[in-house]
């Protein structure tokens, strides 16, 4: 009785890693589902068991650990991340002349894809349907961004060179060139915040004397599920962390050879009555590569899974928000979708 | 069951011809897994609720097809608005935490940031 049960508590927290296949994948803790536990939701157990762990934290990127979610909540903030926090992009662009070899939709494309430093905070939406109606945009919803540049040929330069960065004044645009037309009030609402490109060494176009570009942007708030530019992450993701058990004492050689086979820090060798004892010090170092399966005499030593409840997350900003932002926005974007619907359930009697 | 006047539906409620209000798919739009999978968690944590699943209907529809069957007659949005109720509550603290542990975390670095 004692081994089964303790078998449903690994059924419930972990995730196996088998030889041939990954079992328990699923989350199965529903009430009705297994005899003697109370699974019904408890907010005051999800509060006691909940908690965050920040393991690194710096302008562009953060690591933090999130323990005693399910997996279909913390999925739902990754999700936000990559898809549903608003950023501001340039998604109209006016060309007035452009006589360089890039074409004007790749241009435009290019432009697109710049990461503009713009608090979406602080803009609104612009709406969808009245688009012909309202070209301009108003100073609440759009930002303006202007690129005029023309290159040209450097008079100082020595007469045998073949250099460009020596002939040629301007024939590299990049983001540093885009410079803020600010709209209605915008200079002095945004005065001590710099609107611009967050980067200012992306290259844009290249030019020959004579080539010229001549563009009017329009940025706008829109999310990355709509077009990836709006996305505010580089990359938002999250892993399980590994959970290695030693079945059995792993000595001598053998230690050496199952140190071997993990990330490096994972295994410890250590000193036990002249013994050499392999010890699992850093599980969460560990790629699960499962290389100790092709092991034959280590391959029933060790039992790998992962803990079900306990996420990684790893969250590299694009740098127009700091992550931690990023990552408080995309929670308050999952409680507005409920609230969304809480509202329509409470104002209408649905029939 | 759009309100007059409204262009874009954001809760619809279908039932079959004489099942009873605890059988009822609720059509989501705009909404995928994202909030489809996680209201779907909370809700069968719930006891009286025999079953609560979603579909996507098609790829390039955004809406979401979300069925709650329940036990002993209780309406299906009972469990619904319990579900979205808790989902909030659990944002909720996952917010405050998050933001005290950052708190901590730039205090202990001892550079302030932003």
């Amino acid at each position: 009785m004692a081994a089964s049960m303790s078998n449903v508590e690994e059924i419930r927290s972990r995730v196996i890693l088998g030889e041939y296949s990954i079992t328990n994948v699923h989350t199965s803790d529903y009430p009705g589902n297994y005899p003697g536990y109370d699974d019904t939701w408890d907010m005051q157990k999800f509060q006691k068991n909940f908690r965050i762990d920040i393991v690194h934290l710096d302008e562009s990127s953060m690591e933090f650990d999130m323990v005693g979610i399910d997996a279909a909540i913390a999925n739902a903030f990754r999700r936000i991340l990559l898809a549903e926090v608003p950023t501001m992009a340039i998604e109209k662009v006016f060309i007035y002349n452009n006589t360089s070899i890039v074409q004007d939709e790749v241009l435009a494309h290019r432009l697109g894809l710049v990461p503009i430093k713009a608090d979406p905070r602080l803009f609104e939406y612009r709406s969808a349907g009245e688009e012909s109606a309202e070209e301009e945009g108003s100073e609440i919803d759009t930002i303006q961004l202007q690129l005029k540049i023309k290159c040209r040929r450097n008079p100082r330069a020595s007469k045998d060179s073949a250099d460009p960065r020596e002939l040629y004044l301007n024939h590299m645009v990049y983001s540093r060139d885009i410079t803020w037309v600010p709209i209605g009030n915008q200079a002095d609402v945004f005065a001590d915040a710099v609107i611009g490109p967050v980067h200012d060494d992306i290259l844009i176009a290249q030019l020959r004397p004579g080539q010229e570009l001549d563009v009017i942007m329009h940025c706008v708030k829109g999310v990355g599920k709509d077009h990836a530019k709006f996305s505010p992450v580089a990359t938002a993701s999250y892993r399980l962390l590994p959970d290695i058990t030693l079945l059995e004492p792993v000595e001598g050689e053998k230690a050496e050879r199952l140190k071997r086979c993990f990330s490096r820090g994972v295994i410890d060798i250590q000193d036990v009555d002249g013994k050499k004892v392999a010890k699992v010090v850093n599980s969460r170092l560990d790629t699960c590569s499962r290389e100790f399966l092709r092991h034959d005499d280590l391959k029933n030593a060790v039992k790998l899974g992962r803990l079900r409840d306990h996420f990684i997350f790893t969250v590299e900003s694009t740098g127009i928000l700091p992550p931690d932002v990023l990552v408080t926005e995309a929670i308050k974007v999952l409680m507005v979708k409920c609230q969304r619907f809480l509202n329509k359930l409470d104002s209408t009697d649905l029939e | 069951m759009a309100g007059e006047g409204e262009n874009k539906p954001v809760l619809e409620m279908v039932q079959a011809d004489g099942a009873d209000e605890g059988c009822v798919t609720f059509v989501l739009h705009d909404e995928d897994h994202t909030l489809g999978n996680s209201v779907r968690y909370m809700i069968m944590k719930t006891v009286d609720v025999d079953f609560c699943g979603y579909t996507i209907t098609h790829p390039s529809e955004s809406k979401i097809n979300f069925r709650i069957q329940t036990r002993g007659g209780i309406p299906a949005t009972e469990p619904l608005r319990r579900g979205l109720n808790e989902l909030n509550d659990v944002c909720q603290h996952v917010l405050n935490t998050f933001q005290a542990r950052v708190n901590e975390f730039k205090e202990s670095q001892g550079q302030p940031m932003e």
